[in-house]
């Protein structure tokens, strides 16, 4: 038997995204009828996909100096089959050609995988989701979308160190999805249940035993089955009192948990992992002093308190769900493979060019100089990272759109280069002359099949 | 740009133009032959044969010159297909000119047509070649990109957005005017001020009437050299400037650049002026026709033309100066706005008004005794244009 060789690594890194739109139960009960109450569901915009959301997570980490050797990309609605989903996201991070990069697909326990596989290796996990049920299930309203990203390395530079791994795994159907299908189909909930306590008690008390813990002062329970989270936390207390979880986000599920459990741990404490998806894995974890230094700075509470309304029906417009009469204009164009592959540093990485001559900023790159006539005298300018200001802006109401208006905006980087883009996660009436924004990765559209991934702006908060 | 240019070395000595509009029942075939008939029946005697070449401009209903030659029979003649976005119309009639200046030919056509209403779609489409699929112009639609000059123009000059919008109100309520006195523009009634201030918005502030119409049609020009004019007509137009000017795409990139202008109509501007000897146009131009394509275009050019100083295009709007009775009338036959835009056409529809003011037969809309008129087409949108500025006159000289 072989043990994946996760013990002597810890976590270097972390970071997580959760979308910014949130689908409030009340708005469900209005148009659904049932239950209200005063929560919401965290979503994906029309714009973000699994792929999309998880270069949000893994940009957020200081990646500069450290390119990861392995990336790992778990989820359970992979953007495409047959094509890795990994190498988009590879690209949007702008690691060029070095490395691995693979898709661990297909269920809430691809993210644990993806963790173990980053962890054995010494390279990045990120886990994405984007969960959907139909309207008026549990899925539907319990469920969440969001993105975490974990970097693994050397037991010196750990925030967290692993201290303990067990693995359990049995077959048997709690949940399960036809590929394609809109939906997960569930067995009764009570037979899952029963299923999985027996798995997480002996994954839980054998890793703690390994590690030498006997209270762990964090417990995390993440399980698809909501019956499972509530009951095996009683199972193994906990000194410190868990957070609240976004709701059941699929594979990015236990890396949402981890990662606001980083965000709170103190070093010295304990974290006890348990994931139970088709099994049970258990990790215990041991917080090391760098931690005060390397927690992400927008905290996964703080994600998820921030946030707007975004209407049911507009929702299930995104989701698919509901098929609206479109603008009557012609579907966009399908993104072209030789232009895009040409393209990849633009295109994914948002890297444009700046005369090595005359210092004007080209956005995509040109190789004549349009501020002096150069030729072939350019250096790259890479601006994902780069804010900038609004220049003029519109709402395109006849464009062609997932979700119309679009609203384009002239963005003027700092530091120089401008590019006429689209604002995501913002309404029309918002935008005005001196915004500040920030670039973020996203789908503008699906056509033929195939999605035109590219950068989008986003207004950034409290800066003007 | 320092360009000789051609000034009074060709003439138009007859014109032909069809009804813009939506032609449900006739195609590009039917508007390019009933154009070219209205042109060749004001010549006494002049037959197709006698055209030596043809250039025929159109955006998209058509591909190489053979879109003209079957649909004419033209008998194995030369036409030359060109295309440079909206200003194509006026491409066609540029390269037709300078083929006659050079001494290849004495008499030649360009023509220009557009079969917009076949689409099925709302506003102009784009065939673009395959592409990466990051370009703005791929996704942003015409009436959005001109509408990223409202915001900045009344930033910059710090122009009450109610000003700005009232501005761009009087431009449709005018060219809706002038149009409703032309019988073979799109919109023939004029339109309240109320009624436009109250349309469904279409990108930005811009509503559906503050955008041009979307038509067919097709018009075009018989060109001689000068000499030979008196031949053909008693009143020949005599062609006293053409400029070209392509953006190097500088604009759309460069934070200098602060959508309240286009450097390419400047550029095209001056070159007119230049080859034409007008070094005052608000004085010595009697009449202008301009790319009216969104109203906030129509402001803009006001001032890129030097018909109104720098920040003061909108107050010279509203007090009436572009009207047909103010001190420089602009779009005296309704423009694209009210005329429509069949894309290939309106550069040769822009010197058909001309032609009939410098005739005296405008009708309703006459000017009293015009000299020297302006025409402007653009192409592309703010950031990265092709403009393009002629100046004709009613004498040698």
């Amino acid at each position: 038997m072989t043990e994946l060789a996760t013990s002597g690594t810890g976590i270097v890194a972390y970071a997580a995204y959760l979308p910014r739109h949130r689908l409030r139960h009340a708005d469900l009960a209005a148009v659904l009828g049932g239950r209200g109450g005063p929560g919401a569901r965290v979503c994906a915009s029309f714009d973000e996909d699994s792929t999309t959301m998880a270069v949000e997570a893994a940009r957020r980490m200081p990646l500069a100096g450290r390119p990861p050797e392995a990336i790992f990309f778990a989820t359970t609605s992979p953007a495409y089959l047959d094509k890795t989903n990994a190498a988009a996201v590879h690209a949007a991070l702008g690691l060029g050609h070095d490395g691995l990069a693979v898709d661990m697909a297909g269920s809430a326990r691809s993210g644990t995988g993806a963790l173990l596989a980053a962890a054995a290796v010494g390279g990045l996990a990120v886990l994405a989701d984007v969960r959907t049920g139909l309207p008026g299930s549990a899925d539907e309203r319990g469920g969440a979308d969001g993105a975490a990203a974990f970097l693994f390395g050397e037991p010196g530079e750990a925030i967290a160190e692993i201290a303990a791994r067990v693995s359990v795994t049995a077959e048997f159907l709690d949940r399960w999805r036809s590929p394609g299908e809109p939906a997960s189909r569930r067995w009764e909930d009570r037979f899952g249940l029963e299923s999985y306590l027996p798995l997480v008690t002996e994954a839980g008390q054998r890793a703690l035993k390994e590690a030498g813990v006997p209270a762990p002062d964090h417990v995390v329970v993440t399980s698809p089955n909501p019956l499972v989270a509530r009951r095996a936390s009683g199972l193994f207390p906990a000194r410190v009192p868990a957070g609240r979880p976004p709701g059941h986000a699929g594979a990015a599920d236990v890396g949402l948990a981890l990662a606001d459990v980083l965000d709170r741990a103190e070093p010295g404490e304990t974290v006890l992992l348990l994931a139970a998806a088709d099994g049970c894995d258990a990790l215990v974890l041991r917080v090391t002093g760098r931690i005060a230094h390397g927690r992400q700075a927008h905290p996964v509470a703080d994600q998820l308190t921030a946030g707007r309304d975004v209407s049911y029906a507009t929702y299930l417009t995104w989701r698919g769900l509901l098929d609206r009469e479109p603008p009557r204009r012609p579907e966009p164009d399908v993104p072209a493979a030789p232009p895009s592959a040409r393209s990849q540093a633009w295109k994914f990485a948002f890297t444009g060019s700046r005369c090595s001559r005359c210092a004007f900023a080209h956005l995509p790159a040109a190789r004549v100089c349009k501020g002096c006539g150069a030729v072939d005298a350019m250096e790259p300018l890479p601006l994902s990272a780069t804010r900038g200001t609004v220049a003029t802006f519109t709402a395109d109401r006849l464009a062609y759109s997932p979700s119309p208006p679009l609203i384009d905006v002239v963005v003027d980087f700092d530091g120089g280069g401008r590019y006429t883009m689209e604002l995501a996660d913002a309404l029309p009436d918002e935008v005005a002359i001196g915004m500040r924004v920030e670039p973020t990765f996203r789908r503008l559209y699906t056509a033929g099949g195939t999605h035109n991934y590219f950068w989008k702006v986003r207004p950034v908060e409290g800066e003007r | 740009m320092s360009a000789r240019g051609i000034s009074d070395r060709v003439a138009i000595v007859a014109m032909g133009c069809t009804r813009f509009g939506e032609h449900w029942s006739s195609s590009a075939d039917d508007l390019m032959i009933d154009a070219v008939r209205e042109c060749l029946s004001a010549v006494p005697g002049m037959e197709l044969a006698d055209v030596e070449a043809y250039w025929l401009g159109t955006l998209g209903s058509g591909q190489s010159g053979l879109t003209l030659s079957r649909a004419l029979a033209v008998d194995y003649r030369p036409v030359t297909r060109v295309e440079n976005y909206c200003a194509t119309g006026s491409e066609a009639f540029r390269n037709a000119c300078y083929a006659v200046a050079s001494g290849a030919y004495d008499k030649v056509m360009a023509v220009g047509v557009e079969k917009l209403k076949d689409s099925g779609f709302s506003g102009l489409t784009r065939s673009d070649p395959p592409g990466d699929g990051t370009a703005p112009e791929n996704s942003l639609t015409a009436p959005a990109a001109f509408s990223l000059l409202d915001p900045a123009y009344c930033a910059k000059y710090g122009v009450d957005p109610a000003d700005m919008r009232a501005a761009m109100t009087h431009v449709a309520w005018k060219n809706h005017a002038n149009g409703a006195l032309n019988p073979k523009a799109q919109f023939r009634s004029g339109v309240s001020k109320e009624k436009i201030d109250a349309a469904p918005l279409v990108a930005g502030r811009l509503g559906v009437y503050d955008c041009s119409g979307v038509s067919d049609g097709a018009a075009c020009a018989l060109i001689v050299r000068a000499e030979d004019a008196h031949l053909y007509t008693d009143h020949p137009v005599y062609v006293k400037a053409l400029a070209l000017s392509a953006a190097p795409g500088r604009a759309a990139m460069d934070t200098g650049y602060d959508y309240t202008t286009f450097p390419e109509v400047v550029r095209s501007a001056e070159e007119a002026y230049r080859q034409a000897g007008i070094t005052d146009p608000r004085r010595q131009i009697s009449m202008a026709e301009v790319h009216d394509c969104f109203t906030p275009t129509e402001l803009v050019l006001m001032e890129d033309l030097g018909f109104a100083r720098r920040g003061e295009a909108w107050r010279d709007i509203l007090d009436g100066a572009f009207e047909l009775g103010g001190r420089l009338p602009v779009n005296p036959d309704g423009g694209l706005k009210s005329f429509g835009h069949p894309v290939g056409a309106s550069g040769l529809r822009m010197l058909y008004e001309c032609w009939l003011q410098f005739r005296g037969e405008a009708g309703d809309r006459q000017l009293a005794d015009p000299r020297l008129a302006l025409t402007h087409n653009l192409g592309g949108r703010p950031g990265a244009c092709v403009s393009f500025v002629s100046v004709v006159g009613s004498e040698l000289g």
